[in-house]
């Protein structure tokens, strides 16, 4: 019994992580299913979302959910500003020139945030409502932090769900998706549809943060959990909204449970393992469908 | 501008397009060898880095520019030639040895890693490359008995029968030298069946599946022989820094050699050296006119990765064919002198059309 208690605690911590993953993932697919790219800013991003949250929370002394709310319309305009200023003018280009872009971001964002004042390389962390409060089931001991992620991730899914499905703007953004020029004949603005892609990818990006930065706190590495979602994202197939946050809960379920049962460093290594593993077996994902080239 | 009629095929794949570039290249040749001597200890260590990366990146240009497939996991058969090279070398093994053997262990890598994972194609090659990258940085770490974990490895200055490569300018002059093997072989390669095979694959997939060049095949080719350059790089570093541990392999190094092949120009071997000499003067330009900038900035520790990210993503705004593509836009306008036309250089753009549900 002892056992399957930590076995299930081991789960929940790994599921709650997981849902970050998943977070970082959907904004990996939808940057990708938009644009064919793969945004490696996406956990620069988040990072740049949590140092928001922080900065609004200590210096500014606002409440947790008015900040959630700002950091949420200034993540949406950052995503506007990047999508103008440097994935338009790289319309067309090779896929690999704006894969680059993406990585000289990542780059440029770590470093600039490491010398702006007050944010620095220090790590910050600041408090939330749910900080330091448990619940209690049986045996078993979850923080409201640990369901607090749970549960905003379910509610943005659901968001994101109703907006593909029956929003104009959704099914336009799945049409060029699809086929960009068909999308431009049937009346589609397509920068509009990019641009609107990269907001909603900051924006979860942000959340992400938010919601990983009491677990982690905030510093300018935190990035570099945005490279654990890429296998997340693969595992779902890519293309998959729903694949994204299923990849992510297996990612982080299986490194909670590898770090607790196996030998020190299977934890960081795990994640990757089952990339390999899956691109190798199945590389269109668990979610995805294979794809044909055509000339 | 020069017009050749070319009258035979050879004369449309030998190595030196005139026969003045020859003369050029020999002058260059000449100039790098003797001027050397001349110079004080920072600057042929310079020196030394950009003949190491140009290396290197000459390893990923093979596949990256010109077989289009983007690996993101370099540092991983940097590392590999790396670490033979300081295992060799601490066990007594010659020089001789050891940098064939760095070379040839990477490479022997790249064909058992690449046949599972060059089944892929595009960015799923790349994230497959990180995944592997991230591997070998924890095997590095965990594999204490061969690696020494963290600890690291020091090597001691390699030698050559009585030769002893133990001053600044006979490492650099090793490099050099190898560097230049490496540029012929690379060429060679690019002019051989195998070479139009990489470049073919480049273009169009299923135009060169048509024309019966073996995708796996020559994508492992590619793989290897790009692994195989790396790995010399990698000991050529390992004898150039005589220090090594996990931490100068990480991620950070396989975006460095992308980024040098993009701001160097992909798809030409010029690019890959000019990207080294770009990636290699920067930061020891930084640090020369610190003493120059205002305090604030002189402070920032981040100053070299923030000018480092921006250069890649001005370059691929503003000029993606990289240095290397500059350099022959200013060629051009002075060969046509009054005739240039601003557009010549001019890529098409692509719509994006992939059907799926």
């Amino acid at each position: 019994m002892n056992l399957l208690n930590e076995i299930l605690q081991t789960i929940l911590s790994g599921i709650s992580v997981g849902c970050i993953y998943g977070l970082i993932a959907l904004g990996f697919v939808m940057i990708f299913k938009a644009t064919e790219v793969i945004n490696f800013a996406q956990g620069e991003l988040m990072m740049v979302g949590a140092f928001i949250a922080f900065s609004l929370i200590s210096f500014f002394h606002l409440s947790y959910w008015t900040t959630l709310l700002l950091t949420t319309l200034i993540m949406a305009l950052f995503g506007m500003i990047i999508e103008r200023v440097v994935l338009r003018p790289l319309v067309g280009q090779p896929i690999f020139s704006l894969v680059m872009v993406t990585i000289g971001m990542m780059i440029f964002f770590k470093s600039v945030v490491s010398m702006i004042p007050f944010w620095g390389t220090d790590t910050y962390g600041f408090g939330t409502p749910f900080t330091e409060k448990l619940v209690r089931y049986n045996e078993i001991i979850v923080s409201w932090e640990h369901l607090s992620i749970i549960i905003l991730t379910l509610l943005l899914i659901l968001a994101l769900f109703i907006f593909f499905r029956f929003t104009k703007m959704g099914v336009a953004m799945r049409a060029t998706s699809q086929n960009q020029l068909a999308a431009v004949y049937m009346g589609i603005s397509v920068n509009r549809v990019f641009s609107l892609t990269w907001v909603i990818s900051a924006i979860l990006g942000g959340f992400a943060g938010i919601l990983l930065s009491p677990i982690t706190f905030v510093h300018m590495n935190m990035g570099l959990i945005g490279l654990k979602a890429m296998p997340a994202a693969i595992l779902g197939g890519f293309y998959s909204i729903p694949g994204a946050v299923v990849g992510g809960l297996i990612i982080g379920v299986t490194e909670s449970l590898a770090g607790a049962y196996l030998p020190i460093g299977w934890k960081d290594v795990a994640a990757w393992i089952i990339l390999i593993l899956v691109l190798v077996i199945r590389p269109y994902g668990l979610f995805g469908t294979e794809l044909k080239k055509k000339v | 501008m020069r017009f050749v009629m070319k009258k035979k095929y050879y004369e449309d794949i030998r190595l030196f397009k005139y026969r003045s570039t020859f003369f050029w290249y020999l002058a260059l040749v000449t100039g790098c060898l003797t001027i050397p001597i001349a110079l004080d200890d920072y600057f042929i260590s310079i020196l030394t880095f950009i003949c190491i990366y140009a290396v290197g990146a000459l390893g990923l240009m093979l596949l990256a520019g010109f077989t289009g497939q983007v690996s993101m996991g370099h540092a991983a058969f940097f590392a590999i030639g790396s670490y033979t090279a300081a295992i060799i070398t601490t066990k007594g093994g010659p020089l001789l040895l050891a940098i064939p053997a760095a070379g040839i262990l990477a490479g022997l890598m790249g064909i058992i890693i690449g046949l599972p994972v060059l089944r892929l194609s595009g960015l799923y090659l790349s994230i497959a490359t990180i995944a592997l990258a991230f591997i070998v940085e924890e095997i590095l770490v965990r594999w204490e008995s061969l690696t020494r974990g963290n600890l690291g490895i020091y090597v001691e200055s390699p030698s050559i029968g009585p030769l002893e490569f133990s001053s600044g300018i006979s490492l650099y002059y090793l490099s050099f030298v190898v560097l230049i093997i490496v540029i012929l072989l690379a060429k060679n390669i690019l002019r051989s069946p195998t070479g139009r095979a990489m470049i073919a694959i480049r273009d169009s997939e299923v135009a060169a599946q048509a024309m019966g060049i073996s995708l796996p095949k020559f994508k492992t080719t590619a793989f290897a022989i790009s692994a195989f350059f790396t790995g010399i790089a990698g000991a050529l570093y390992t004898y150039k820094i005589s220090f090594i541990n996990p931490e100068s392999f990480t991620l950070l190094l396989s975006i460095e050699f992308l980024a040098m092949i993009i701001i160097g120009g992909l798809g030409s071997v010029h690019g890959a050296i000019f990207g080294a000499i770009f990636f290699v003067v920067l930061p020891n330009a930084i640090i020369l006119t610190k003493d120059y900038l205002p305090k604030f900035v002189r402070d920032q520790t981040g100053l070299e990765a923030a000018l480092f990210g921006l250069m890649i993503i001005l370059f691929i705004l503003f000029e993606p064919m990289g240095l290397y593509g500059r350099w022959l836009k200013i060629k051009y306008y002075f060969e046509t002198f009054p005739l240039y036309k601003k557009d010549t250089f001019k890529r098409e753009k692509s719509y994006q059309k992939v059907e799926r549900q």
